[in-house]
């Protein structure tokens, strides 16, 4: 098997998750290949259950796959013991769908979001000494966030501002890579469009490398270049999303497309 | 309603609390000095509770016994904590072999009946307020354990576990900042429900004579005392009782109205 090209951002060969689940193998991730440059905003879509949320764990080392590789920036992270992934951690950062779940409601927003900085994993990655509470107002800033909220506890915050909580979190150690899990799906509808838009945002203007995981293609229409449709735990389509769009392969993606709600314009 | 426990609760345990506090500057009779004149007298001015066989104020001593109440429930519960806590962690948080060793381990000790351990040490070390505080507290270690498990498993199946995680938090970390401080209010209120299975069991020793021996007033060894004599003066077998059953229902009310007041899910919407 020829070593991946060091160009290659993430590349995985043959990733397989099972799962025991009450005595009976539920096979979340069947043999996935998966190769994504810098730079690149790719959405991973599928129906629940279709492993989409499994391979982004694997990806950001949060779990081991039961068979194949995967390499980050040329190196291997498939078996690696959790004090040598410093590198992983401070590059790859995540963000959750539900904000109530993913900042520890008995967390001052401030300790929340530096929490990435205190990590001596993440802190012998770094070049230079961070000051926190300089990278945490900046990280405020950049996500339209008052300067003051760092005193205040998550429940003070609604849910889209918690959200922008938690991608500050994510975005206070610098990285290169955001991995978004359904990063607006508990949110109201009314909020998404923001929340979309800052990480668009974001992602450009910090030249950020995107996966999302989504279940909704709108959201990943509007966030990503390339496309991956995911179903039992295959990708079965992959390609430019503008590509995949106008011309699916599969009677799936075909279908997945077909079921997105359109408003019409008649009768006006 | 649930207020109204929660408030209840704390009024018994504060009177308890009290008592003792105040027994350690002033209590209405010496409770130790052996009066052979007044022996067995009804309740009435000065003795208010009336007086015990060996003519002592029972009054007296009951606000003695509430501070081997109170020291007893404090160290068998710390005790009890603080190696049931950091076990019942360790388990729910590495899982595997190391959870399975824990928790049946725990499940050994809970089988274990605790009025035996207790007969063991005072057989070993003479029966003593300390004996009786170690076997009470070893025997609630696995309860602590278990609590701190299930909340631990909760915690750690949090998305901001997982985020702490890809920010490269250690697992000493994640304890410390995510688990403990999620963990401690279900731990309060076992400590309060343990605190009130530790007053009875502590009652029981004493009864049975395997823990404070006399002439240190404890409610236990007080129903002992009076048991003798419970057809001559029955009265005074209430007092101890009537003292034992009151702390044990403030701290169970404490500990249910805690419980309420601490979940979301119950907590009634203003």
């Amino acid at each position: 098997m020829a070593e991946p090209r060091a160009d290659h951002l993430y590349r995985a060969e043959g990733l397989t998750r099972r799962y025991r689940n009450g005595g009976r193998d539920v096979l979340a991730l069947d043999a996935v290949d998966l190769s994504l440059d810098r730079g690149h905003r790719l959405g991973i879509v599928g129906e629940s259950g279709s492993g989409k949320s499994t391979l982004v764990r694997l990806l950001a080392g949060l779990d081991h796959p039961s068979a194949g590789r995967v390499w980050f920036e040329g190196t291997e992270i498939t078996d690696l013991p959790e004090k040598r992934l410093g590198f992983l951690r401070a590059s790859v950062q995540m963000v959750f769908q539900d904000p109530r779940s993913s900042l520890n409601p008995r967390m001052r927003v401030s300790d929340i979001i530096t929490e990435p900085l205190r990590s001596r994993l993440v802190r012998r990655q770094l070049t230079d000494r961070v000051d926190q509470q300089r990278r945490l107002a900046e990280v405020l800033a950049a996500v339209d966030l008052p300067a003051d909220a760092g005193g205040r506890y998550p429940h003070e915050f609604s849910g889209g501002q918690r959200q922008r909580i938690a991608i500050a979190r994510a975005l206070a150690p610098d990285p290169e890579v955001l991995i978004a899990d359904e990063p607006v799906s508990a949110l109201d509808v009314s909020v998404r469009a923001q929340v979309l838009n800052l990480l668009t945002d974001l992602v450009a203007a910090r030249g950020l490398t995107l996966i999302v995981v989504s279940h909704d293609l709108m959201v990943v229409r509007h966030l990503c270049d390339q496309l991956a449709v995911m179903r039992q735990g295959r990708i079965i389509e992959r390609g430019a999303t503008s590509s995949v769009y106008a011309d699916p392969q599969t009677g799936y993606t075909r279908a997945l497309l077909e079921a997105v709600p359109r408003i019409r314009a008649e009768g006006r | 309603m649930k207020r109204a426990q929660l408030i209840a609760g704390l009024v018994l345990v504060a009177l308890v609390v009290v008592t003792a506090v105040v027994s350690l500057f002033w209590t209405p009779f010496d409770p130790i000095r052996v009066v052979p004149g007044q022996r067995l007298l009804g309740p009435g001015w000065p003795h208010l509770l009336g007086t015990d066989g060996f003519g002592i104020d029972i009054a007296s001593r009951l606000m003695v016994g509430a501070r081997t109440v109170l020291a007893v429930g404090i160290i068998s519960v710390g005790l009890a904590a603080v190696f049931g806590v950091p076990l019942g962690m360790l388990a729910g948080q590495t899982g595997g072999w190391v959870d399975e060793v824990v928790m049946r381990a725990g499940d050994v000790v809970y089988a274990f009946p605790a009025l035996l351990l207790a007969i063991l040490l005072a057989s070993v070390f003479g029966a003593s307020t300390v004996t009786a505080m170690v076997a009470i507290g070893v025997a609630s270690i696995p309860a602590f354990a278990r609590v701190a498990r299930a909340g631990t498993l909760q915690v750690m199946a949090s998305d901001f576990v997982l985020a702490a995680r890809s920010s490269g938090t250690s697992r000493w970390g994640i304890a410390r900042r995510h688990v403990l401080p999620n963990i401690a209010p279900v731990v309060g209120v076992q400590a309060s429900v343990g605190f009130a299975l530790a007053i009875l069991a502590e009652a029981a020793l004493s009864y049975l004579g395997l823990a404070t021996p006399r002439p240190t007033p404890t409610w236990g060894n007080m129903l002992r005392d009076a048991q003798q004599f419970l057809f001559a003066a029955p009265l005074q077998a209430l007092w101890p009782g009537l003292a034992i059953a009151l702390a044990v229902l403030g701290f169970n009310l404490l500990g249910d109205g805690l419980r309420d007041y601490l979940d979301p899910r119950l907590r009634e919407v203003p």
